[in-house]
């Protein structure tokens, strides 16, 4: 499939499972997953990071519009989607010349998850410090963070086994 | 001047990153504020339409709880018009004088789409806007008791900012007269924070906790809920914790109520334009 098509579904997708799906889970009352940030995992490596950058801002931003949070999400998912490729860089030992064979599946399994629960709990901990916006209730924010990072990485990595193609 | 575009050039990525950002955050900051996220909320066409449309599946699974809401709003509301006739017959005839009789207060219907409640500063969308007559500052109530204040309108989706955000502040009183301010502190849904009652009065377990009507938003006498802890301790905000009768996490069908003296009180307050 077109590259440009496959990430413009895979971009309104997230948004729809995000906001009509997970955002209504609430396990034990107030856990939720959020599995929008595998965007960024997804999308390709490319040395102009404009149009990635754009993107994420803008699938942030949509899940803001529909759960009334201001720019919370925007500005959770933009840092880690500016600090993927310092983190490509530690985990992977990748430079700019291995970009376009790149692939997330193709990677040991400990390296990849490594590089995945670093950006999860980057995102979830920036995204609960926002939601709570005060220095009371940091345990709240910890407690928060921890869960549901575990809630998401479970989500994605069931959804890598299932998905990914068994050669 | 080379040496600028060659910054540029070397840091465009971040500057680039900066840039959005600062527009994340100045979103984020307008969004704490009352009533001055114009553009990034729940209540515009595209969000509030698709709300809807969800919403109007997911209902009926709810019908029968509804139901059983709307028959316990019914009844207290048909106890109270017994009170009424009661009380008029005390007098040997009624006077219907069109002078005294004066209204306040207009009610309208409307239902809640999207309930958040888990985070500190929580919204509700609700399915009617401007063109049903509705603007910011109004009190959104059920049968049980209050929900929140409309915050942003759109022409036909309305924002409410509910008691469940840690911005809300409102008039609550003890049924004995003491009153003092209604906030959250973002813990726990079922419990809201009654602050600055005085020290001498009266306050025991189970006392129920109204709306004051020292605002020109709510009504007097709406119920909020149940005192269920109260701090002996000297702090300063003498808080004591209310336990809503509201399942916050449940709610269908709700009331806006429209202060038609509003305008009035406010010119009188705030004796501008002098």
């Amino acid at each position: 499939m077109n590259k440009t098509i496959y990430f413009g579904l895979l971009f309104v997708f997230l948004v729809f499972l995000q906001v009509f799906v997970l955002n209504n889970m609430l396990f034990l009352g107030y856990v939720n997953p959020y599995l929008y940030i595998i965007f960024v995992f997804l999308y390709p490596l490319k040395k102009s990071r404009f149009t990635f950058l754009l993107l994420s801002f803008l699938l942030g931003l949509s899940i803001d519009f529909f759960s009334d949070s201001g720019g919370i999400h925007a500005f959770s998912i933009l840092t880690i989607a500016y600090l993927r490729l310092f983190f490509i860089k530690v985990f992977f030992r990748k430079y700019e010349i291995d970009y376009p064979f790149f692939s997330l599946n193709l990677e040991p399994f400990g390296k990849s998850f490594n590089y995945v629960v670093t950006l999860t709990v980057i995102h979830h901990f920036i995204l609960f410090s926002l939601i709570n916006f005060s220095f009371q209730n940091i345990s709240h924010v910890i407690l928060n963070t921890l869960y549901s990072s575990v809630f998401t990485l479970v989500l994605y990595f069931l959804s890598v086994y299932i998905f990914s193609k068994k050669q | 001047m080379q040496q600028l575009i060659y910054f540029f050039q070397k840091f465009k990525h971040f500057l680039f990153f900066l840039l959005l950002q600062l527009i994340a955050l100045t979103l984020t900051f307008n969004n704490l504020n009352f009533h001055k996220s114009k553009y990034v909320n729940s209540a515009n066409a595209i969000t509030g339409g698709m709300y809807n449309q969800v919403s109007s599946i997911s209902d009926y699974f709810d019908l029968k709880k509804t139901n059983t809401a709307l028959l316990e709003d019914n009844t207290r509301l048909r106890n109270l018009l017994q009170q009424k006739t009661a009380m008029s017959f005390a007098s040997d005839s009624i006077v219907i004088d069109t002078v005294k009789y004066h209204q306040k207060y207009t009610f309208s219907n409307a239902k809640i789409i999207n309930n958040n409640y888990v985070n500190a500063f929580n919204f509700l969308t609700i399915d009617k806007g401007r063109n049903d007559g509705l603007e910011k500052e109004m009190a959104v109530v059920n049968g049980k008791g209050v929900i929140g204040i409309t915050d942003n309108a759109s022409s036909n989706y309305t924002r409410v900012q509910s008691i469940l955000n840690k911005n809300s502040r409102l008039n609550a009183r003890l049924k004995n007269g003491y009153f003092g301010t209604l906030k959250w502190n973002g813990l726990d849904y079922n419990v809201v924070q009654l602050t600055d009652i005085p020290r001498q009065a009266p306050v025991k377990i189970g006392d129920t906790i109204e709306t004051g009507g020292k605002s020109t938003i709510f009504p007097e006498g709406i119920l909020i809920g149940t005192v269920i802890e109260i701090n002996n301790d000297n702090a300063v905000d003498n808080a004591i914790n209310v336990k809503l009768f509201n399942d916050m996490s449940n709610i269908g069908p709700v009331y806006v109520i429209k202060n038609l003296e509003k305008k009035e009180i406010q010119f009188l307050e705030n004796p501008i334009n002098e």
